[in-house]
C-alpha cells in the first residue's frame, strides 16, 4: 500500500515547551489511523500540523510524496485534507445545507465576479456542488435538518454536520478530532457506522483522535500513541495493547488521576 | 406638517448616502477587522471621476460603469499593496495605515481636479416633484432608489451566492473558512474592492446634489463611520439604520433648531444612544474572543 501522509523527525515548539518532540509515523492510503494519548499528549497539536494550523519547528510532512510543511491551510484543503474539529467550528447562523455548501467551495472554478454575480458557468456549478452536498446529507442522514440553522441543533448533530462538512470537500484524507465526545453510546455507534462507511464505501483514509478506547481498538488498521509530545508506539491495534510504554503511559495516568 | 415631510426626504436623501458608506465601513470590517478610514475617499473618487467622464462627452450610463470599475481597482490596489503587507500589524497601525492612504488619495485628487467644487449634472432632468406637499428633486429620489437597490443587490449577494457564504464565513470564523480552502486573502481584497465600489456608487449618486471637491470624503467618511458605529459595527442592517438615522436627525435637527446646530444635535443623539448599547442598534454584544 502506498503512504497517505509520512511524517517524519516533527517537532513543535511553543516558547520553552515542546508540544510535539521529533516523531515520526506515516499513514498508509485508506486505513483507519489513530492517534491516542493522555491528555496533553500533543495529539490535536499533531492535527494542526497536518491541517496547516500550526507550524512545526522542523521536520518533513509529505502528502502524497508532496511536502507540505510550508503549505497554507486552505491549500492543504486543496490538496485533499479535511478537518473536523474536537470543539465545533461551524457557522451558526448558517443553515446545515449552507455549512455545508462552504465544504464545497475549494472546487468552485467559477471567479469571485462570475460567482457573484450567479450567472452562467456559476449557475451550472453551483448546482453540481448541490448534488454532491445531497449526498452528504443522505449519508450522514441528515434529511430532517438541511435547512435548519446548526445554532439551534444538539451537540451530537452538530457534531454529524462538523464531519459533513469536511465530507463534503470530498477529501482524500479526513482529520476528526474527537468526533464522538460528548455523544451518547446511540449517536457513538452511528459515528463509529459513518467512519467505517466512509472508509469502506468511499475509500478515505481517516485519521481520528478519540480517548474511548474500545472505539479505538475496534475500527482502527493502525495506531500512533503520544506521551508528552513524544511517540512512544505505532501499531497495530494488538500491537498497541501489548506494548508495555504505553501500558505504562497509561496506568501512570490511571494512577495519577 | 409639509416641513415634516420635506425634511424627512431630505433626511433619506442625505441618510440614504450615509447607509452607503456605513456598509463600506461594515463590509472591510467584518472580514478584515480593519476599520477602513480613507472609505470617505472612495466616495470623492467616485463623484470627481463620474465629473471627467462626463466632461469628457462619455454617455451617462457609461461613465457610470468606469467610474465603479475605476475606483474598485483602487480599492483593491489598496489592500493588495498596503493592507496585505502590513498583515499582523496591530489595529492602530492599520487604522493609521488607512488614515496616511486617505491623506495621499486627496492630495493626489487636489492635484488633478483642482480645490474648486465642481458640477455634475444630474441623471435625469431635475425638475422638482411635489409629494405630500414637499419638494423633492428627481436626483433626490435616484439616491434613494440606488441605495435600495445597493442594499437589495448586498443581501443577494452575501445571502445567496457561494461567493457571499464564503464572505459571511471568513466574517464568522477565519479559522474554519481557512481549513474549507477559503482563502482569507481573497476575501480581504473582495471586501475591499466591493467596499469601493459602494463608494463609488455613493460619489455618483451625490455628486449632481452635493458638488464634489477633492476634500468631501473626509465628513462623508465621518458619518458613514459615525453611521456603522451607530448600527453596530458588523451589521449590514445595523448599517443602513444608523445612515437613514443620522441624516434624518441632521435634517430635522437643522429644519426644527439650527443648521448650525445639527451636528451637535445629530451627534448627541448617537452619543446617547451608544451609552444605553454600546455595541449599537443591531450589533451583537461581544464576550470574550469568538473564534476557536
Amino acid at each position: 500500500m502506498n503512504n497517505m501522509l509520512t511524517i517524519e523527525n516533527l517537532s513543535l515548539q511553543f516558547g520553552g515547551v515542546k508540544a510535539l518532540n521529533d516523531v515520526s509515523f506515516h499513514i498508509e492510503e485508506g486505513e483507519i489511523f489513530s492517534l491516542i494519548g493522555p491528555n496533553g499528549a500533543g495529539k490535536t497539536s499533531m492535527l494542526n500540523c497536518i491541517s496547516g494550523l500550526y507550524q512545526p519547528t522542523k521536520g518533513s510532512m509529505k502528502f502524497q510524496n508532496q511536502e507540505i510543511l510550508t503549505m497554507k491551510p486552505y491549500n492543504r484543503t486543496g490538496l485533499g485534507i479535511a478537518r473536523a474539529f474536537q470543539n465545533i467550528a461551524l457557522f451558526a447562523h448558517m443553515s446545515v445545507l449552507d455549512n455545508l455548501k462552504l465544504g464545497r467551495h475549494i472546487h468552485m472554478k467559477s471567479g469571485l465576479f462570475a460567482g457573484g454575480l450567479y450567472w452562467g458557468a456559476a449557475q451550472k456549478e453551483e448546482v453540481e456542488h448541490r448534488h454532491a452536498v445531497e449526498e452528504v446529507i443522505e449519508f450522514l442522514e441528515m434529511q430532517d435538518i438541511r435547512n435548519v440553522p446548526v445554532g439551534t441543533l444538539s451537540y451530537g448533530l452538530q457534531k454529524r454536520v462538523e464531519v459533513g462538512r469536511a465530507l463534503a470537500l470530498n477529501p482524500k484524507m479526513i482529520l476528526l478530532d474527537e468526533p464522538m465526545a460528548g455523544m451518547n453510546s446511540s449517536e457513538k455507534e452511528d459515528m463509529a457506522r459513518y467512519i467505517i462507511d466512509m472508509h469502506e464505501t468511499k475509500g478515505m483514509t481517516v485519521v481520528l483522535i478519540e480517548h474511548d478506547m474500545g472505539v479505538i481498538m475496534d475500527l482502527s488498521d493502525h495506531i500512533a500513541v503520544l506521551d508528552f509530545g513524544k511517540l512512544i508506539g505505532f501499531g497495530t491495534p494488538e500491537e498497541i495493547q501489548n506494548n508495555p510504554e504505553v501500558i505504562k503511559a497509561y496506568l501512570g495516568e490511571e494512577e495519577a488521576g | 406638517m409639509g416641513d415634516f415631510f420635506q425634511f424627512t426626504l431630505t433626511g433619506l436623501t442625505i441618510g440614504s448616502i450615509y447607509a452607503i458608506v456605513a456598509l463600506g465601513f461594515v463590509t472591510i470590517y467584518s472580514v478584515t477587522k480593519v476599520i477602513n478610514l480613507a472609505q470617505g475617499e472612495f466616495v470623492m473618487l467616485g463623484g470627481l471621476t463620474m465629473y471627467s467622464l462626463s466632461s469628457f462627452g462619455m454617455p451617462y450610463w457609461l461613465g457610470f460603469i468606469v467610474t465603479i470599475v475605476f475606483v474598485s481597482i483602487i480599492g483593491w490596489l489598496m489592500e493588495f499593496v498596503l493592507i496585505r503587507r502590513a498583515k499582523g500589524a496591530n489595529p492602530i497601525s492599520l487604522i493609521i495605515l488607512t488614515i496616511g492612504t486617505a491623506i495621499f488619495i486627496r492630495g493626489i485628487a487636489s492635484m488633478v481636479w483642482g480645490k474648486d467644487q465642481l458640477r455634475v449634472d444630474p441623471f435625469t432632468e431635475n425638475k422638482p416633484v411635489n409629494i405630500v406637499g414637499a419638494t423633492i428633486t428627481p436626483q433626490a429620489i435616484w439616491v434613494i432608489l440606488i441605495m435600495l437597490v445597493v442594499v437589495s443587490l448586498l443581501y443577494i449577494l452575501i445571502n445567496k451566492t457561494m461567493v457571499g457564504k464564503a464572505f459571511q464565513a471568513s466574517s464568522i470564523n477565519p479559522l474554519a473558512a481557512r481549513l474549507m480552502g477559503i482563502s482569507p486573502k481573497k476575501m480581504a481584497s473582495l471586501s475591499f474592492t466591493l467596499s469601493a465600489a459602494l463608494g463609488a456608487l455613493a460619489g455618483l449618486a451625490i455628486a449632481p446634489i452635493m458638488f464634489p471637491s477633492y476634500d468631501m470624503g473626509t465628513m462623508l467618511g465621518i458619518k458613514g463611520f459615525s453611521a456603522a458605529i451607530l448600527g453596530g459595527l458588523g451589521s449590514a442592517p445595523g448599517a443602513v439604520i444608523g445612515g437613514l438615522l443620522i441624516g434624518l436627525l441632521e435634517s430635522l435637527g437643522a429644519g426644527y433648531i439650527s443648521s448650525g446646530m445639527k451636528d451637535v444635535i445629530t451627534f448627541s443623539v448617537i452619543l446617547l444612544i451608544l451609552l444605553i448599547r454600546p455595541s449599537g442598534i443591531l450589533g451583537e454584544k461581544s464576550v470574550g474572543k469568538g473564534g476557536l
